[in-house]
C-alpha cells in the first residue's frame, strides 16, 4: 500500500496551480482532502507524475452569501460545512449531509470541492448540488466557467472538468426560506458509501408543493437527478399518490450495480424507499 | 509481629488477588504509545520484504521474470519457489498435518497467494519491485463452491498431493480434493431413534467464512546472527514456542539455536496462530543476506491470505418427542478448507471440537460426520474467538432447537429448559464423547428470563405484530436466546496436540530475597491481560501482592515450553500451572517458615500472606520475610533460593457456559437490524479479574455482532475476492455497537486448581447464536424457519420479500 | 524524484527532515521520527489507528503525504501528557475504566478523544460514539472507551470549574 512516486507542488496561487496542471496534462493531478485520490494512488489505481495540492490557495476557502446565492470555497471542508452558521441558516441541509461521510477524521480533510468534482457515484455531495440547482465555478488556462451540477456528470469518475481545469467553488442558489430538506443515506456502517441515498428539497405554498428536486446518490454510474419524480410533487399536496408517483420515476431512473451491499434489485427498491423518506423528512420541515 | 499486622482487610486488598478488578499493568504503556509490537522494531541494517500475489484463484505459473525488480536500486533479492526448492523450503507443513506452498509452486491455489519476494532497503522499494516482476499465468477452471468440490467432474486442485492416501492421518480420501472425513457417534442408534420420532426436523445452515482480522495485521522480523549461528525471529505469534519448534523441524537449525519473541500483539482472535509464508520468507531472507527481515501485511493482504475461519457448511437434524424433548441430533458438515489444509486444530480432532454439537442438553444419542474439502480459497480454517469449531457447532444447535421450537409451537426458552443437562448429571458424559465438568444451566438461564423480563418482552412483541398487522409500524421486534456450553482449555495431552506437542502449559516463578517475584510462562496475551491477572492468581497463592510480581511471556529464550494463547486456553491451562507453581513456592515456604519459627511444618497455616502458629497467631512469617531466608537461613539439608516450575497437563477441558438474549428490532422497509438490547450471563467458573471479563465479553459481543450482521469473505465464480478491504468488511464502529448488559453466576470448575474456566471467547461463541435467533424470531410469525448469515441489510430486506412483508 | 525539505513541528520539537513526496506522514513519524505511538491498521483509512492531531485537527495520517503535512503543527499520542511529566487525563481515564486492551487502537483513539473534548467539552455518550466512529477497536467493544472519554471530561471540566 505504497503510492508510486511523484513530484510534489504546493501553489499559492489560482493561476500557478492551474499553469501546472496546464503544463503537466495528463500527468498531473489536484490534491484537496485527499480521501479519494491517496488511497487509489496507494493501490496504483491512480498513477500520477506530479501531484499539486490546493492547501495553501487562500482563495478557494470560505463561504460567502452573495445576493441571491450562496459561494462556497472548492477547499471549505466537510467539517466547516458542519460548523458554520451562515449555512445552518440558508441551506442546512449540507451540515445534514456533511454529517453523513465518512468520519469524522475524514471530514476535517474532505472538500466539498473534492467531494463534487471526483466524479464517483458514491460521493454524497453532487447529488445534494444537483438537488440545490448548484453551479460549479470552474477555473482553466482560458479563464472561468460554469458547469451546471446537473450536467457535470458523465460516468465513473467522469465529468465535464477538464485536466487542465480545477473547481474553485460551488454556487447555490439560496434555498426559500421555509424550504424542506432532506438527506437520506442507507449505508452498511460509518465511513461507507451509500447503498443509496436520496436528497430532496422543497417548498410549499398553502398546503401545496410550489416546487421540489430529488436527486440519487450511488444508484447509477453517475448521481442521478430525478427531473420527472420532481415535477411529479409540483401542484400537488404531496399526499400518498404523488409520493407513490414520484417514487416509482425515481426509481425507474435508477441503475446501480450489483455489489457487497446488495443486488440491483434491492438498491433500487432502496433507492426508492429513501426518496419516500427523504419527502416526509423535507414535507415535515416546509413551512 | 501481630501486633503491628494489618487487619485481614487492609492485607487482603493489598494483594489484589483473586476476584478484584485489577487495574491492568500492561496500560501504562499503551497509553503513552509506547507498547512494542512487531512494526516498532527496527534493527540495523534491516530490509523490507513484500510479496508478488496472484491475481488469479487458480492457474499454472508459466514463468516468473525477476529481471526488472533485481534491477531496480536498493533491490536486494527475490525469492521465487525455485530459490526455495534447493533449501526444501519451497513447502512447509501446516498444523494439521497437510503441506502449503511457501510460494507458489508450478500453480497458485487462490487469489492472493504468494508467488515471489521481493526484499529491499525500505518498504517503498520493495513495493516498487514487487510490481515490476512479471508472472506469466495460464489460468485453470476455478472451485470455489465446497458442496461441488467432490463432484466426479470437479477439477483436482492439489496435483502436489494427488498420490497421497490420506492427509494429517485422518483416513482414506475419496477424491482428489477431499482432505479427510471424522465421524463421531452412534450411527445406528441415531437411525434410530431419528426413526422412532414423534417429530422431526432438518435444515442446511452455513456459517459464512469470515476473519477475525485483528486490528493489528500479522508480521515478522527476522534476524538472522551468522556469526553465532542463532536465528531471532519476533513477530505476531499466539503460540511462539510451537512456532519456534516448527522453524526447527523445517529449517534443520537446531532448536536452540532459535529464538521467537512475540512482543506486544495487536490483537490476535486466532489469526496469529498459524505459520505464515511470510514468516518463512522473512527467515530464509535473512539467512542468504545476513541481515534482518521484516515483513508486515497490508491489511489487503491479511484479509485475502491469512487465516479465514469458519466456512461451514452444516446439515443438522434434531429428533424429538412430541412435547419437545430431544431425542437424537444427526449432522453433516462439508468443511471448506480452502487451497491447504492449515487448519490449527488439535491432531485428532480434523474438524476441531465440532463435536460439542449437543451443545447444552441431554441429548441421548447423535453422529456427525464431517467431509473436509479443498476449493480455490485461502488456507487457514482458524478459531476466530472461539474455541476449535465451537462457535460453528453451537450456532447450529442453538439454530436447530429455535427450529425445533417453531415446529412444536414451544417457546424457545421452555425447549431449552426441558433439554437442559442438569446440574446433577454433571459430570456429564455427552453422546459425542466430552465429559462437561460443571454448571448449573437451569438457575443461569431463569437469571437471564428475570432480568430481561422476558415475559413482558413477549407480550410487546405479540403487540407489536399486532401493530404490524395493521399497517402501524413497519418495524418488527425479534428476541433471541442463544444457550452455550463451550469447551476450552485444550487440553489433556492423552487427547490433544499439535504437530505432537501435548497441549500441557507451563509456568516458572522465581521469588526475589526482598519478596518480589518473576513469573514466566509458555502463553502469550494479545490483550487478555495476562501481566495482569496471572499475577493476581500468583498473589492469592504465595501471599505477595499482584504488583511486585512480574508476568513475562512470549520470549522462548526464557519462558518455559507452552502451547501458547487460544482456544481459551491461557486461564484453563497456564492459569491452573501458575496455581500449581505458587503451590510449590508455598511447600517450601512452609517448611523455611517452620523452621524459622522452630515448629513442625504441620503446625503452621497459611494466612493471606504469611503462615501463622497454629494457636498462637502472635507467631508468624510472612511470605516476605520466608523469600528473604530463602537465600540465607534454610532448614539444614534444604537447597536454598525459592523458585518453582510447573507443567500443568489439564486432567480435563473447561465447559464455560452462558445465558444470552439480544432484542432487535428490524426495519423491513430497509433491512436494517438494530440491537436494542442484549443481555449476557457468562458462567466461567471462578472469576479472577471481574474488570477484564466485562472488559472480554464486551469485546466478543462486539465481535459477534459484526459476523451476524455483516462479515463475510465472499468470493465470486472466478474466486476472487469481493470487498477484502475495510471499507467492506463489517468491523463495527461505536456508532453500530449498542450498549452491553453483562451478568453472571458462577459455577467453579472442579479440576481446575482454582476453579476458573476461561471467558474470552464465550461472547462470540454465544452471541452469534443469540443475534441470529433475534433476526429470525422477528420474522418468525411470517413463516421464517431459517435464513443464511450474515444478516446484513439486503439479505434482511430478501428475507422480508419472500415472506411477503413488503408491500 | 527529488526529496522534499520538510518542516514541522511535532510534539513541540521543531523538526527539520527529508524526504520522499510520496512518503505517508505516518512512516514519517514512525519511521523517521522514531514516533511509534501511531500505528498502521488498514491502508484504507478506515480503522484510525494512525490518527494524529493536525494543525488542531484529528486525521488520519496513512492517508497524507508528507508535503502535505509541510509546516504543520502535529502532535502524537508520544506528545500528550503534561508538561510536568505526568499523564494526560485521558490516559488515565483509559486505565482506570479499562478502555484499552491489546492496546493497538489506544494511541489514535485518545489522541481523537483529546480533539474531540477540544470541541465540545460536555458531550453525550452518543456524542462520544459519533465523535469516536472513525476509530476502530477489535477487543473492548467501545463501552469502556465511552466509559473512560465521558469521566475524561467530567475530571476537565471539574479541574476548570474548580481553577474559575
Amino acid at each position: 500500500m505504497i503510492s508510486g512516486s511523484f513530484e510534489y507542488h504546493r501553489p499559492s496561487t489560482l493561476d500557478e496551480a492551474v499553469g501546472l496542471l496546464n503544463q503537466h496534462g495528463d500527468d498531473a493531478r489536484v490534491v484537496a482532502g485527499g480521501h479519494s485520490l491517496i488511497p487509489m494512488m496507494k493501490l496504483r489505481l491512480a498513477n500520477l507524475d506530479h501531484l499539486v495540492d490546493l492547501q495553501s490557495i487562500d482563495s478557494l476557502r470560505g463561504v460567502t452569501e452573495d445576493g441571491g446565492n450562496l459561494v462556497i470555497g472548492a477547499m471549505t471542508t466537510q467539517n466547516e460545512l458542519i460548523g458554520n452558521a451562515v449555512l445552518a441558516a440558508k441551506c442546512p441541509i449540507l451540515a445534514e449531509t456533511s454529517l453523513q461521510i465518512a468520519d469524522p477524521q475524514v471530514r476535517y480533510c474532505g472538500t466539498i470541492g473534492g467531494n463534487v468534482a471526483n466524479g464517483d457515484p458514491g460521493n454524497d455531495m453532487p447529488a445534494v448540488m444537483q438537488a440545490l440547482d448548484a453551479v460549479y465555478l470552474a477555473q482553466g488556462p482560458n479563464g472561468a466557467r460554469e458547469i451546471a451540477a446537473r450536467d457535470f456528470y458523465e460516468g465513473i469518475f467522469f465529468t465535464a472538468l477538464e485536466d487542465n481545469e480545477i473547481i474553485t467553488a460551488v454556487r447555490i442558489p439560496t434555498p426559500q426560506g421555509g424550504h424542506g430538506h432532506a438527506y437520506e443515506k442507507q449505508k452498511r456502517k460509518t465511513g461507507d458509501y451509500a447503498t443509496a441515498a436520496a436528497a430532496v428539497v422543497l417548498s410549499l405554498s398553502g398546503g401545496n408543493c410550489t416546487a421540489a428536486s430529488i436527486a440519487l446518490t450511488n444508484v447509477g454510474d453517475t448521481p442521478l437527478y430525478a427531473t420527472d419524480a420532481s415535477a411529479a410533487l409540483i401542484g400537488t399536496a404531496v399526499d400518498q399518490g404523488a409520493v407513490d408517483n414520484a417514487v416509482a420515476l425515481a426509481e425507474g431512473i435508477t441503475n446501480p450495480a450489483a455489489d457487497t451491499r446488495g443486488p440491483v434489485e434491492f438498491r433500487t427498491k432502496i433507492a426508492g424507499v429513501m426518496v419516500r423518506r427523504a419527502i416526509a423528512r423535507a414535507l415535515s420541515r416546509a413551512r | 509481629m501481630s501486633d503491628t499486622a494489618p487487619s485481614v482487610e487492609e492485607r487482603t486488598a493489598k494483594l489484589e488477588g483473586l476476584g478484584t478488578s485489577r487495574k491492568r499493568v500492561e496500560d501504562v504503556r499503551f497509553t503513552q504509545g509506547r507498547g512494542n509490537y512487531v512494526d516498532d522494531i527496527k534493527l540495523p541494517g534491516m530490509l523490507f520484504g513484500e510479496f508478488v500475489r496472484s491475481p488469479y484463484a487458480h492457474a499454472r505459473v508459466k514463468s516468473i521474470d525477476t529481471a526488472a525488480a533485481l534491477a531496480l536500486p536498493g533491490v536486494k533479492a527475490v525469492l521465487t519457489a525455485a530459490d526455495l526448492k534447493p533449501l526444501n523450503l519451497h513447502w512447509m507443513p501446516t498444523l494439521a498435518g497437510d503441506v502449503q506452498a511457501v510460494l507458489a509452486d508450478e500453480k497458485v491455489l487462490f487469489q492472493g497467494q504468494e508467488v515471489a519476494y521481493v526484499i529491499a532497503e525500505d518498504r517503498y522499494i520493495a513495493s516498487d519491485a514487487a510490481q515490476l516482476v512479471e508472472v506469466d499465468y495460464e489460468e485453470l477452471t476455478v472451485l470455489v463452491d465446497p458442496l461441488k468440490a467432490m463432484d466426479e467432474d470437479a477439477v483436482v486442485l492439489r496435483e502436489d498431493i494427488v498420490d497421497q492416501e490420506e492427509v494429517g492421518g485422518h483416513g482414506p480420501r475419496r477424491h482428489p480434493n477431499h482432505v479427510f472425513t471424522w465421524e463421531v457417534g452412534e450411527k445406528d442408534d441415531t437411525a434410530a431413534a431419528f426413526n422412532s420420532a414423534d417429530v422431526s426436523v432438518k435444515e442446511f445452515i452455513t456459517y459464512q467464512r469470515v476473519h477475525p482480522c485483528p486490528l493489528e495485521t500479522c508480521g515478522c522480523v527476522a534476524s538472522m546472527d551468522p556469526i553465532e549461528g542463532k536465528l531471532t525471529v519476533w513477530g505476531t505469534f499466539q503460540a511462539p514456542h510451537a512456532v519456534r519448534t516448527v522453524a526447527s523441524l523445517i529449517s534443520t537449525i537446531p532448536e536452540h539455536k532459535i529464538r521467537i519473541i512475540s512482543p506486544d500483539i495487536g490483537g490476535g482472535f486466532g489469526n496469529k496462530v498459524g505459520v505464515y509464508p511470510g514468516y518463512i520468507c522473512s527467515i530464509v531472507g535473512s539467512i542468504v543476506l545476513g541481515v534482518p527481515v521484516k515483513w508486515i501485511e497490508s491489511r489487503m493482504e491479511n484479509l485475502s491470505a491469512t487465516a479465514f475461519a469458519r466456512d461451514y457448511h452444516m446439515t443438522g437434524e434434531l429428533a424429538a418427542t412430541a412435547d419437545g424433548r430431544i431425542t437424537g441430533l444427526r449432522c453433516h458438515v462439508v468443511a471448506n478448507q480452502g487451497a491447504f489444509d492449515a487448519c490449527a486444530d488439535p491432531t485428532q480432532y480434523p474438524a476441531g471440537f465440532f463435536n460439542i454439537v449437543t451443545g447444552s442438553y441431554d441429548i441421548p444419542v447423535a453422529h456427525l460426520s464431517v467431509d473436509g474439502v479443498y476449493t480455490n480459497k485461502a488456507p487457514g480454517g482458524v478459531a476466530y474467538r472461539c474455541s476449535f469449531r465451537v462457535t460453528e457447532a453451537s450456532y447450529l444447535i442453538e439454530r436447530m432447537i429455535d427450529i425445533l421450537a417453531r415446529k412444536l409451537d414451544m417457546d424457545p426458552a421452555e425447549i431449552r429448559l426441558k433439554n437442559f443437562i442438569k446440574k446433577e448429571q454433571f459430570p456429564y458424559q455427552s453422546a459425542l464423547g466430552w465429559e462437561y465438568d460443571s454448571g448449573d444451566y437451569d438457575t443461569a438461564m431463569n437469571k437471564a428470563l428475570t432480568a430481561v423480563d422476558y415475559t413482558a418482552l413477549r407480550a410487546e412483541q405479540t403487540a407489536n405484530r399486532e401493530a404490524f398487522a395493521k399497517g402501524e409500524t413497519r418495524s418488527l421486534m425479534g428476541i433471541g436466546v442463544a444457550f452455550f456450553t463451550e469447551i476450552v482449555g485444550a487440553g489433556p495431552i492423552k487427547n490433544c496436540d499439535i504437530l505432537g506437542l501435548g497441549m500441557f502449559d507451563s509456568c516458572e516463578i522465581r521469588i526475589h530475597p526482598t519478596g518480589s517475584a518473576i513469573a514466566r510462562l509458555g502463553t502469550i496475551s494479545q490483550g487478555q491481560g495476562h501481566a495482569t491477572t496471572f499475577a493476581q492468581i500468583l498473589a492469592t497463592e504465595i501471599g505477595l501482592p499482584a504488583s511486585s510480581i512480574t508476568i513475562e511471556e512470549g520470549d522462548t529464550d526464557t519462558a518455559p515450553y507452552g502451547l501458547g494463547t487460544y482456544g481459551s486456553r491461557s486461564t484453563p491451562v497456564a492459569g491452573a500451572a501458575t496455581a500449581m507453581a505458587g503451590r510449590k513456592i508455598r511447600a517450601k515456604a512452609q517448611m523455611i517458615a517452620a523452621y524459622l519459627l522452630e515448629v513442625h511444618d504441620d503446625d503452621l497455616e497459611w494466612d493471606i500472606d504469611r503462615f501463622v502458629v497454629k494457636g498462637a497467631p502472635e507467631r508468624s512469617k510472612t511470605m516476605a520475610e520466608i523469600a528473604f531466608a530463602a537465600y540465607n537461613s534454610v532448614p539444614p539439608g534444604m537447597e536454598p533460593g525459592l523458585e518453582a516450575v510447573s507443567y500443568y497437563d489439564p486432567p480435563n477441558m473447561t465447559y464455560p457456559y452462558g445465558a444470552y438474549i439480544c432484542i432487535v428490532d428490524i426495519d423491513v422497509d430497509t433491512g436494517v437490524t438494530e440491537v436494542r438490547r442484549f443481555y449476557a450471563l457468562d458462567d466461567c467458573g471462578t472469576r479472577i479479574n471481574p474488570m477484564i471479563i466485562e472488559g472480554q465479553v464486551h469485546g466478543g459481543l462486539t465481535e459477534a455482532l459484526g459476523i451476524a450482521l455483516g462479515q463475510e469473505i465472499d468470493y465470486d465464480e472466478m474466486g476472487n475476492i469481493k470487498g477484502g478491504s475495510l471499507l467492506d468488511y463489517f468491523l463495527p464502529t461505536a456508532v453500530e455497537t449498542p450498549v452491553w448488559e453483562t451478568d453472571a453466576t458462577e459455577v467453579p470448575s472442579p479440576h481446575h486448581p482454582i476453579g476458573a474456566k476461561g471467558v474470552g471467547e464465550s461472547p462470540n461463541v454465544g452471541g452469534v447464536s443469540a443475534i441470529s435467533n433475534a433476526v429470525h424470531d422477528a420474522f418468525a410469525h411470517a413463516g421464517l424457519t431459517h435464513t443464511q448469515m450474515p444478516h446484513d441489510h439486503w439479505r434482511v430486506w430478501k428475507t422480508a420479500e419472500r415472506l411477503g412483508l413488503l408491500s | 524524484m527529488s526529496k522534499l525539505a520538510i518542516k514541522m513541528t511535532v510534539n513541540g520539537t521543531e523538526i527539520e527532515a527529508e524526504a520522499e513526496p510520496r512518503m505517508l506522514l505516518i512512516h514519517f513519524l514512525r519511521e523517521d521520527l522514531n514516533l511509534t505511538g501511531p500505528h498502521i491498521g488498514c491502508d484504507t483509512s478506515h480503522c484510525g489507528a494512525c490518527t494524529v492531531d493536525l494543525n488542531g485537527k484529528s486525521v488520519k495520517s496513512c492517508t497524507i503525504f508528507v508535503g502535505q503535512a509541510d509546516g504543520a503543527d502535529i502532535t502524537t499520542i508520544e506528545g500528550m501528557a503534561n508538561a510536568d511529566g505526568s499523564l494526560h487525563v485521558l490516559q488515565d481515564m483509559f486505565r482506570e475504566h479499562h478502555g484499552l486492551q491489546c492496546g493497538f487502537c489506544t494511541p489514535g483513539m485518545i489522541t481523537r478523544a483529546h480533539r474531540l473534548l477540544q470541541e465540545n467539552p460536555d458531550p453525550s455518550d452518543d456524542e462520544i460514539r459519533h465523535g469516536i466512529s472513525g476509530n476502530l477497536c477489535r477487543c473492548t467493544g467501545y463501552q469502556n472507551i465511552v466509559k473512560a472519554i465521558r469521566a475524561a471530561a467530567d475530571q476537565i471540566n471539574a479541574a476548570k470549574e474548580a481553577a474559575e
